[in-house]
């Protein structure tokens, strides 16, 4: 008897479920056919907003990843006498890891929570697992966005209060001109190409501004080769002739953005650069002013008659100098972002900069779309028509990874907003929860006294700073957590810096600290700079014969390289064995118009004795008493992760938690009710997604439009139901700055070198300089830039041990252009060495015209240990794969002799694109470095020989 | 009828989900499994029905990227058929699918050297020879959904670069988009009239003329003079929405 499900016809066998992809951070929907038991097909869910029914290759090839011989089954612990890095492990009971974990934690949360270090991957439970470490009452969490794209968040969020990447993008429907900006071709993976598909459709022009043409810049009508980490001023020159030619939106800018408002220049004063304020209706709450130019006078912003000037200098009745802040930006970019001068630095002709930069100008001005959706402003104005402009720009980690990234990510957020193309039809669209206030409201911890034994934090482990008071600093200005976010070296690192937790920890510098925790996260090689030398700090002990990092804990599914350095493994369970949130708290799968969120539910038992890891969590919050996760009698209050899931809210009878569907006793209710007991089989039952659609009126022009920010404070998504306006200048930096300077009452920073560090990169408008990496190398001596990027059909280290996507690519090349490599005497497939400063490979060279001439790159990640995965010691990927990491240094030279993190100054991010090489004719072939390989552990899998998968009597 | 694949190379970014949904689809249908031999060891091969290349077209900077998918081109006139010593290889009268017989095929490879796309696949570990079926397994299977009665390839593709389609009704999607886009045959010298077609990549151009830059003189310097006085139109007005 065959039946019916979904249109399909099911034999007895069979069966189709729908859950959520994780083979990359993007979240679509999938639609899963079981026969037997087992995965039969894989595809697209047609329903759901992320991926409308199309799946991409890694989606496609869950079963492989499923089926991997890598799997770790069981929990394990380092065998006594073995070192890290060994992979010599103990099988012990689920109850003896508990047992060594509770032991261990307990104790450092009654003597110093800060002990404890738990640092997680690409693991999208952030809500979760931060919220496990504010309660244990350490501040030493993070997850790993301070090495992955913190430059593109923060950059934006404190321009515009929403950021692109997978939290906003372009309305692919009508936008006829993009300018896609070093993204990463992983992920967001879906999405991303439905709208450049809809792109090609619909016949808008595509420009890829990248020094490789790959992916996307492969059906690219236009490609910009520029130098990596020179983007920043490439941007600064488009906006010169924007405004140059008057191509500008000022509608916009007045009422969007704080370009008109009056900024003090009060050189030397203690309002140097601040905004001018005055009491215009009340005597309490000071407003922000502008210059009329109807009636020559200073006006309260955005009232209704004003006429404000975007330009000149002005005069306050005491005789202060004011100018709009469009007028300072003005003054910079025309005095020095000429298109030649911009082109002398970052390699595009300046006649390719001045067309592109007219291109879109004209563009957006003379297709201006009109829809016929009224709303009404924040100040109560009626707007008979949504208006914008068909121009939008993407971007990724290619601006992001560089230490300039922060200041060439404002740039673009100005770029956007001298364009008029914001969150209007055609141009950038947030995705909800976005936008939020600029920047948002969560602070971090400010202080050391505020971690306390056997207390939660009082504040979140992560938030943005928007005064020095909210830096997490002691009283000499020192850090406060391992990894030195929130420091006045760092100040917006709203991810953390997971990329220095190692080196700090080694270093005991800013302290010791006796446990590190990682969660699917692969530290000890493709995620981390310097492999070689973290390998290294991973087993360095001290005079007493003891690990300096004494107690490292990880739980992954998979047998990673992180995995062989563990002392105690917790075998988690993957995407199609366990429940899981995609929750707007965290990356949420809304569409620009649709809140929407999702879950996972197990389709498949956990292999052996995998659990997975909220579930581990909760337990172990429950062993530890932990306050959130208790009542006030110390008892644990949710025993599975589901419970906690469904009946967790912020604070009683808020109404709000990890998920926003079917709330209310009885699932009526959205985003806020109380809490629903049948939750998740109401998600189950809709394909294992919710969503809503926002009204007409209340889509567009969100940061100003009084309909949706009403709707966003009733429905909690925001405090309260003020306006959103975007900083074009930035006066939460200024106050660093004035903090740096010594005018501002108030925290400020303790040494001189700290004092120019802020001074330099705290500027409120954007700028470019060159990469701090760049600064420090001789570049005659190292001339190339070196730089990785990321195949479609992988996600980072993930899938090398999956059979089908490894066959796509198991090897890698240094690709390097064809011209420049003559030029050298280098020729295709030589072996050559690549050397930093900070030490050389040696590898193959394969010749390309699509790489620009002073940069080399190589696919990222492909490279594994040998043994590692389970894959055979001599496959591909260990014998001819590898890594760009070794190459690429994790600190800078400082002061006197000390060092620093490769970041960005400004928001902690990750310098990976930095790296500076130098090429040269190898008298050897093969590849170097190379290790002594890890055997597969003995519980494992054995490899099978031939895979059949799909056909019966093979099985 | 002649069923066919229309691929759209202006569209294709590269990313092999046609290729690895394929796998997905085909290694539990029909006519899998689509074998792999080592597929954790040294060099993995398998057998894949679908595989897309890359292209690089000219001297920097003028550098093209062509992306490429292949599978069984499905020929009229297909040479594979006409080689096979046993009749393994067969060309449907009624839709015009090329398949094979694996009962019959005795792994000879002629097909293989015959077939001038290189697209056929052997399967080392049964002797036999495979390909692309066009999902024949999905595309008349009535226990699937109407609208999933497509090949896998189809329905995965992320950036919806493929049609499937009958080539010989003018009226189809996919003879629309072969005459509408130009598509072209792959080595038509070869004889073969393959039925896959492919529209090639067409490039957007703006061409702005000096019209639209009337603006252009505005001198930045108008800014400094003009202090409080904006009575006249300046730069500081235009553009709005």
């Amino acid at each position: 008897m065959k039946k019916e499900k979904d249109g399909h016809l099911l034999e007895e066998n069979e069966d189709i479920k729908y859950t959520t992809c994780y083979m990359c951070a993007c979240r679509c929907g999938i639609k899963v056919t079981l026969k037997d038991g087992r995965i039969r097909y894989i595809q697209g869910n047609p329903s759901h907003p992320t991926n409308q029914g199309v799946i991409c290759a890694k989606g496609s090839a869950g079963v492989m990843k499923q089926l991997s011989p890598a799997r770790i089954t069981k929990p394990l612990k380092r065998k006594e006498g073995a070192e890290r890095g060994e992979a010599q492990f103990d099988e012990i009971s689920w109850d003896e890891a508990m047992d060594i974990l509770v032991k261990r934690l307990s104790k450092i949360r009654s003597e110093d929570p800060k002990k404890l270090a738990f640092f997680t991957g690409r693991d999208q439970m952030q809500a979760l697992t931060s919220y496990f470490a504010k309660q244990f009452g350490t501040p030493n969490f993070a997850a790993h966005g301070g090495f992955c794209s913190v430059n593109m968040a923060t950059g934006m969020i404190y321009s515009i209060g929403g950021s692109s990447w997978e939290f906003g993008g372009p309305d692919w429907e009508r936008t006829k001109y993009l300018l896609l900006f070093g993204v990463a071709e992983d992920h967001d993976s879906n999405p991303m190409k439905l709208g450049i598909g809809r792109l090609r459709e619909h016949g808008g022009k595509l420009v890829v501004i990248n020094p490789v043409r790959s992916g996307y810049g492969a059906i690219a009508d236009e490609w910009v080769p520029i130098k990596p980490g020179t983007d920043g001023v490439f941007i600064l020159s488009l906006i010169q002739i924007l405004l140059k030619n008057g191509l500008y939106d000022r509608e916009f800018l007045i009422s969007h953005t704080n370009a008109s408002y009056l900024v003090q220049i009060d050189e030397g004063g203690e309002n140097e650069g601040m905004l001018y304020q005055i009491h215009e209706r009340d005597m309490i709450n000071t407003q922000n002013t502008v210059w009329d130019r109807k009636t020559n006078s200073i006006k309260e912003a955005h009232l209704e008659n004003n006429d404000p000037a975007l330009l000149g200098e002005f005069k306050s009745p005491e005789g202060k100098t004011l100018k709009p802040a469009f007028q300072l930006l003005v003054e910079r970019v025309m005095e020095e972002y000429s298109p030649e001068k911009a082109s002398a630095i970052c390699g595009v002709p300046a006649e390719q900069i001045a067309r592109i930069a007219l291109e879109i100008g004209i563009t957006a001005r003379d297709n201006t779309i009109e829809l016929p959706i009224p709303w009404i402003d924040s100040w109560g104005r009626e707007h008979k028509t949504t208006t914008g402009h068909p121009v939008s720009i993407h971007a990724m980690r290619g601006l992001a990874a560089h230490s300039n990234g922060f200041q060439t990510i404002r740039g673009l957020s100005i770029l956007m907003m001298i364009l008029g193309i914001i969150d209007r039809p055609g141009g950038f669209r947030y995705k909800p929860p976005f936008p939020r206030p600029v920047p948002p409201c969560p602070k971090p911890i400010n202080s050391p006294d505020q971690i306390k034994p056997n207390t939660p934090l009082p504040a979140p482990e992560l938030g943005f700073p928007s005064m020095p008071e909210h830096l997490m600093v002691d009283e000499n200005g020192n850090p406060v957590r391992i990894d030195k976010a929130f420091s006045w070296e760092f100040p917006f690192t709203a991810h953390g810096m997971m990329q220095n937790v190692i080196t700090n920890a080694y270093k005991g510098d800013p302290y010791p600290i006796d446990t590190l925790i990682f969660f699917m996260a692969n530290m000890s090689w493709n995620s981390t700079m310097n492999t070689s030398g973290v390998m290294d700090m991973l087993r360095a002990k001290n005079a007493t014969g003891n690990y300096k990092i004494p107690f490292l804990i990880v739980s992954d599914a998979f047998y990673s390289e992180m995995v062989a350095f563990a002392d105690l493994v917790l075998p988690d369970t993957t995407y199609l064995e366990r429940h899981d949130v995609i929750s707007l708290l965290d990356r949420p799968i809304c569409d620009y118009s649709r809140p929407a969120d999702a879950i996972r539910h197990p389709i498949l038992p956990p292999k052996g004795e995998c659990r997975p890891f909220q579930q581990t969590l909760i337990d172990l919050a429950n062993a530890l008493g932990l306050q959130g996760f208790c009542d006030e009698n110390g008892n644990p209050l949710y025993q599975a992760y589901t419970e906690f899931i469904t009946n967790w809210e912020p604070s009683p009878g808020a109404g709000v938690g990890f998920l926003a569907g079917w709330r209310g006793k009885n699932g009526t209710k959205h985003m806020v009710g109380e809490p629903n007991p049948n939750q998740w089989e109401m998600y189950i039952k809709n394909k294992s997604f919710w969503e809503i659609q926002l009204e007409d009126s209340i889509k567009y022009n969100r940061t100003i439009n009084q309909g949706y920010l009403n709707w966003a404070q009733a429905h909690k998504l925001k405090r309260d139901n003020e306006p959103i306006i975007m900083h074009f200048y930035s006066e939460v930096m200024q106050r660093f700055r004035l903090a740096a300077k010594g005018l501002r009452k108030g925290r400020q920073p303790k040494t001189d070198t700290q004092r120019q560090r802020i001074l330099k990169f705290f500027d409120p408008l954007p700028f470019w300089y060159e990469p701090l990496e760049h600064q420090q190398v001789d570049k005659e001596k190292y001339p190339f830039h070196a730089i990785t990027q990321r195949p479609m059909p992988m996600y980072h280290s993930w899938d090398s041990q999956n059979a089908w996507l490894r066959q796509i690519i198991g090897q890698n090349f240094l690709y390097m252009n064809t011209g420049r490599a003559k030029e050298i005497g280098i020729s295709d497939h030589d072996w050559v060495w690549v050397e930093s400063p900070l030490g050389k490979i040696r590898v193959q060279v394969k010749l390309s015209q699509a790489v620009q001439p002073d940069t080399v790159w190589t696919w990222n990640a492909i490279g594994k240990y040998p043994g590692a995965w389970n894959l055979d010691e001599n496959a591909d990927e260990a014998t001819k794969g590898f890594l760009l990491n070794h190459l690429i240094t994790e600190e800078l030279d400082y002061v006197n002799g000390t060092k620093i993190s490769n970041s960005d100054p400004i928001s902690g991010q990750a310098a990976w694109f930095d790296t500076r090489v130098k090429i040269y004719k190898a008298k050897d072939a093969g590849h170097w470095p190379q290790f002594s390989p890890i055997k597969p552990l003995p519980h494992m899998e054995k490899r099978p020989e031939i895979l059949r998968y799909g056909f019966k009597e093979a099985e | 009828m002649q069923l066919a694949l229309i691929i759209d190379l202006n569209k294709c970014v590269g990313c092999h989900a046609c290729a690895t949904n394929c796998k997905s689809w085909n290694t539990g249908g029909e006519f899998g499994p689509l074998t792999d031999i080592e597929p954790y060891g040294e060099k993995p091969l398998g057998v894949w029905f679908n595989r897309v290349q890359t292209y690089e077209v000219g001297e920097y900077p003028n550098t093209q990227v062509i992306n490429f998918p292949k599978s069984c081109m499905h020929c009229r006139n297909a040479p594979c058929v006409e080689v096979c010593p046993t009749g393994a290889s067969y060309k449907r009268e009624e839709d015009g699918i090329v398949l094979v017989n694996y009962k019959d095929c005795i792994g000879c490879k002629y097909c293989s050297w015959a077939c001038p796309y290189g697209t056929r696949e052997f399967d080392f570990h049964e002797g036999v020879m495979k390909k692309c079926t066009l999902c024949i397994d999905r595309i008349y299977n009535e226990n699937l959904p109407e609208e999933e009665r497509r090949p896998a390839c189809v329905l995965a593709c992320p950036t919806r670069a493929r049609i499937f389609g009958d080539i010989d009704d003018p009226e189809t999607e996919a003879s629309k988009a072969i005459m509408e886009k130009h598509g072209h045959k792959l080595l038509p010298e070869a004889g073969t009239d393959p039925s896959n077609h492919y529209l090639p990549q067409r490039k957007v151009k703006i061409e702005l003329d000096e019209d639209e830059l009337y603006m252009k003189p505005m001198a930045i310097v108008t800014i400094e003079t003009k202090l409080t006085s904006y009575k006249e139109q300046i730069l500081d007005d235009f553009v709005s929405p």
